[in-house]
């Protein structure tokens, strides 16, 4: 008999105890959970700081998704129009999200750091079409003192191929 | 030939003497690595990148034997530095280390050396992913630098040498391949190097900036992406490319080419030709193209493409649906029976103008072969035997070229020719006034435009004891010592080509011609024999296609028509080229016959027809051409068709068994193989049999990739080369009197390359090279009649005609015979052959 209550109180001290310790669940989606540093969500297409568009449209990431959810096609950047530093922009950049399989190589393959897997999880479709994303949705707004794409620029100032990197040793 | 036996990296490799280790090498599939040389063109060492040890057995002066180790081996001696092997020939005995720790250090050192100043742009450069600096870097390379990153050259990036070709200074690896085609192979040393050392560059010298037709050549086998085409700049990434096989339509050559296609999200979706290159056929182009083929495919995803049948309606075009427009056109034909007159272009395949000639025939209609060259049916008696090559052809060939600015009318083969004759063969250049070709020729005639025939008949003339009456106008040419010197030359010669273009003949000048040569052939044994025999430059792709299957040209097309109760014209646009269809040939009249058109573009044609029916373009579509060396060749679909269309065969085929013919409309295999079971020279050919491949040398676009031109490997087909029909015979050609009128001018026809075709003016990155429709007067007539250069002239024929209002650029040349006006076909100005004009200066009548 004993015994019995024993097992009761037991129980009843644990049902007490989680009674005073905060809740695991939380009100999804009126409150979110941060995620990971390391988390890879949805991507973005970065800018420098002035506006310009870091994508310089090689077509690298396609190539590395093992998925095959990445579309570039590219095109030659004018002074009259210029979307990115270089010579060559993404004139077309489409992921599909439904193909991703958020593995991040894209990002790795990226030479200049325009691709960036970001916090967003929240992907739902109601149809095939609308899971591709195209580029004026992955683009990440202009900072505050940029320009949007393109610009008209005075000519001489961007005759590099690329934007000209860091040491690649360092 | 005297044999060598070496051994490279243990393998051991027997080759002919004088071959140079790099392609001893290759033979047994060793990759020596290199940069500045290239198997077609001299070795110069330049790159270094090929460095390999070389031992060579010792030999004992006294006796002259080589020493033997104690074990009996030979006893080898290496050299104390790294050798080039594309500058070293092979010798006996000889062991080659290109593996070895020695000849590795070499070539990481040469590496990286390399990549000093060459920028890090491979993820936009159109040559990253096929380039072989970068191939061979990931495979020698050293892996780090020690040089200093900030240290790199930085020089101009985009440096449009012409409009077709930009020039990135900083890739450049100085290795002179552009440079040296252009001297070299095709002898346009429009580029060059400036300056030296670090300093060094390419530039241009020639005004419009690379000013040849060859310019698109330098960025297959330029080994960086230094030199890359306005065409395919940032088109597309070289892995994401689809390549299909086919045959450029632009010139009776038909070289092989590939066009690399990817689909396109700014065209909907659809795949889209992102560019040409060439593909390897030793027999036809070898790795060559010229700019025409390469940039002139453009028509073919025009968006002034018809895409439905059109049908006549209250005399407005209408569109209307396939079944409704062929059933139309069956009834008609039908009523016509055998005044059905059928037109064909050059430009059509040969399952087109089989089907087309089947249609017509069953009717007992008329095939009229549209175009103003003649001889085809001498061409199949007498042409190029199978097996035959320019490039065998040596010290032994004679080669003579008439009436025809072969450069203008077929670049590769004005090359092929051209590089025969500095392997030794005589080049004897009948023309005349001066061509490029010229500058070649071991014997030059110049005979007056007009007496074609009449310049070869006294070849044959100073030749045989029996000497036939020859017109006048080359009479005294018998007597020239530089023609007699000529006929000697190619009589004596053990094997004699003759290829005759169209420079200033009609068709009856053109016919003759073609007979003066089959004679000149047959007197001097030349014929039946590889590398012997009679080739014509046509003005069409196909042209000897059409004449294989019995379609044949008619002089005075336009008075012929008026017979015609139904008109068939596939291919052609003779209401564009030329008002007299709309006057004789009663086009746009009210007694103008049923008329059917079938073609790409609503020409001038077209829009008087009763039914338009559009087609597939040929890269669209499978089919075959037969090449003017009458080589058959296959090409294939590199897009697809385009919803609801047709190829011509197919529709063809499709009145035809409305009519209650049996034919095939589906498939163009199938076609051909009825072709080949009813054409005699055909016998035996099928899809598969053109679709055969031997192995190529030199080896050539292989993963290696360091030769250039990823799309050289040929695993379509080389095609085949018809057998002769049967025996030519000699007869006296019916020789034209063109003498020099009295009064006025005499107006020839020349062709450009770059003319106003329907199929070139839709390419507009070459319409800088397009001029303005102009003739070309000899300068002292054009003195005496006041014209300057550049001035605005029409032409009047003596005869009457409705020229009247075509205008054109006055050019003034001194090497143009006096009273001779060049008139370039296709610019507006119906020159059909020689003809008599008067010019005219603004409102008056000069000449």
């Amino acid at each position: 008999m004993a015994g019995i209550i024993g097992e009761i109180l037991r129980g009843l001290s644990t049902t007490l105890h989680m009674a005073a310790t905060k809740p695991v669940t939380i009100q999804y989606p009126e409150v979110k959970r941060p995620v990971r540093p390391r988390f890879k969500g949805r991507h973005h297409l970065m800018r420098y700081d002035n506006g310009m568009e870091k994508c310089i449209g090689c077509s690298l990431c396609s190539a590395a998704c093992p998925a095959d959810a990445i579309f570039v096609e590219a095109a030659e950047n004018t002074d009259e129009e210029r979307y990115s530093p270089g010579e060559r922009y993404a004139r077309v950049y489409e992921i599909n999200m439904l193909r991703c399989i958020f593995c991040g190589y894209c990002e790795d393959a990226c030479p200049t750091e325009a691709i960036v897997l970001g916090d967003n999880y929240e992907l739902s479709f109601t149809d095939r079409r609308s899971s591709i994303y195209a580029k004026e949705m992955l683009l990440v707004p202009v900072d505050e003192g940029g320009k949007p794409t393109p610009q008209k620029v005075e000519p001489g100032i961007y005759t590099r191929s690329i934007p000209v990197m860091q040491d690649p040793k360092d | 030939m005297k044999m060598v036996n070496l051994t490279i990296d243990g393998k051991t490799v027997t080759v002919p003497e004088g071959t140079l280790i790099v392609n001893a090498a290759k033979k047994v599939g060793i990759d020596i690595p290199v940069f500045c040389y290239h198997p077609k063109m001299e070795p110069v060492g330049m790159c270094r990148m090929c460095l390999v040890e070389i031992g060579r057995p010792v030999i004992d002066r006294t006796t002259g034997q080589v020493v033997r180790e104690d074990d009996g081996s030979p006893k080898m001696q290496f050299g104390p530095k790294l050798e080039t092997a594309c500058t070293t020939p092979v010798s006996e005995g000889m062991v080659v280390l290109g593996t070895s720790e020695k000849a590795k250090a070499g070539r990481q050192d040469i590496i990286e050396f390399l990549l000093t100043s060459h920028p890090l742009d491979c993820p936009i450069c159109d040559k990253g992913g096929e380039c072989p600096l970068q191939n061979l870097t990931m495979e020698f390379g050293p892996g780090e630098s020690r040089y200093l990153y900030d240290e790199k050259m930085h020089l101009a990036k985009h440096v449009p040498l012409g409009e077709l070709i930009y020039l990135d200074r900083e890739r450049c690896i100085q290795c002179g391949r552009c440079v040296r085609f252009q001297d070299q192979v095709v002898d346009d040393p429009v580029i060059g190097f400036f300056q030296r050392g670090r300093s060094l560059e390419i530039v241009t010298y020639s005004e419009p900036g690379f000013d040849s037709v060859f310019s698109g050549n330098t960025t297959d086998i330029c080994p960086v992406g230094a030199l890359t085409t306005t065409d395919f700049r940032f088109k597309a990434r070289p892995w994401e490319l689809r390549s299909a096989a086919s045959i450029c339509t632009q010139c009776p050559v038909g070289c092989n080419i590939a066009f690399n296609t990817r689909r396109e999200a700014v065209s909907g979706g659809k795949w889209v030709i992102k560019r040409v290159m060439p593909r390897q056929n030793e027999w036809v182009n070898e790795i060559w193209m010229c700019d025409k083929g390469r940039f002139g495919y453009h028509y073919s995803k025009s968006a002034e493409r018809l895409t439905q049948p059109l049908v006549r309606r209250q005399g407005e075009l209408a569109p209307a649906t396939w079944e409704e427009a062929l059933s139309f056109v069956a009834e008609r034909f039908q009523q016509a029976g055998d005044g059905l007159f059928s037109i064909a272009g050059g430009r059509l395949s040969n399952e087109d103008l089989y089907n087309q000639g089947k249609l017509t025939d069953s009717l007992g209609g008329k095939k009229v072969l549209y175009g103003t060259m003649g001889g085809g049916d001498l061409t199949a008696q007498s042409g190029l035997v199978p097996g035959s090559n320019f490039s065998d052809m040596g010290k032994e060939t004679a080669i003579l070229v008439v009436a025809s600015d072969l450069h203008e009318e077929a670049p590769i083969w004005w090359l092929r020719v051209k590089q025969a004759a500095e392997r030794g063969a005589q080049l004897i250049v009948a023309n005349p006034r001066p061509t490029r070709l010229d500058a070649y020729a071991t014997h030059l005639v110049r005979y007056p435009y007009g007496s074609e025939a009449g310049a070869l008949l006294a070849m044959v003339n100073t030749l045989s004891a029996k000497r036939p009456d020859l017109p006048e106008a080359v009479a005294n040419l018998v007597r020239s010592p530089e023609l007699k010197a000529a006929a000697k030359a190619f009589a004596e010669a053990e094997n004699a080509v003759i290829l005759y273009g169209s420079e200033g003949t009609g068709l009856e000048t053109s016919t003759a011609l073609a007979q003066s040569c089959q004679n000149l052939l047959l007197a001097t044994g030349h014929i039946g024999r590889i590398n012997n025999g009679l080739v014509a430059v046509w003005q069409r792709v196909n042209d000897q296609g059409a004449w294989e299957l019995g379609w044949r040209p008619v002089a005075n097309l336009p008075e012929a028509m008026q017979a015609a109760r139904a008109l068939y014209v596939a291919a052609a646009d003779p209401a564009g080229d030329d008002p007299a269809y709309l006057a004789e040939g009663r086009l746009g009249s009210q007694e103008q016959a049923f008329l059917v058109v079938q073609d790409l573009f609503l020409t001038a044609t077209a829009r008087l027809a009763d039914v338009v029916l559009p087609v597939q373009a040929w890269t669209e579509r499978e089919g075959s051409y037969t090449s003017g060396e009458r080589r058959v060749q296959r090409f294939y679909p590199v897009v697809p068709e385009l919803a609801d269309s047709y190829a011509d065969f197919s529709v063809a085929g499709q009145i035809g068994k409305r009519l209650g013919l049996d034919m095939e409309i589906r498939l163009a295999g199938r076609t051909f193989a009825r072709l080949a079971s009813e054409t005699p020279a055909f016998t035996g050919l099928s899809y598969a049999r053109l679709a055969e491949v031997v192995e190529q040398w030199p080896i050539v676009g292989r993963g290696d990739l360091y030769y250039g031109g990823t799309t050289y490997e040929n695993s379509q087909g080389i095609g085949v080369q018809l057998p002769l029909t049967s025996a030519g015979g000699l007869s006296w050609p019916k020789l034209v009197e063109v003498g020099m009128p009295k009064i006025g001018l005499l107006a020839v026809p020349i062709t450009r390359l770059y003319d106003h075709g329907s199929t070139l003016l839709p390419s507009s990155m070459l319409h800088q090279r397009i001029p303005e429709p102009y003739v070309v007067l000899n300068d002292q007539d054009a003195e005496r009649l006041k014209i300057s250069e550049g001035a605005a002239i029409q032409l009047i024929p003596a005869e009457g005609g409705s020229w009247l209002g075509v205008r054109a650029i006055a050019r003034l040349r001194s090497d143009v015979p006096e009273r001779i006006v060049l008139v370039p076909r296709s610019f507006g100005l119906p020159v059909a052959g020689p003809t008599v004009v008067s010019v005219r200066l603004a409102e008056r009548v000069l000449a």
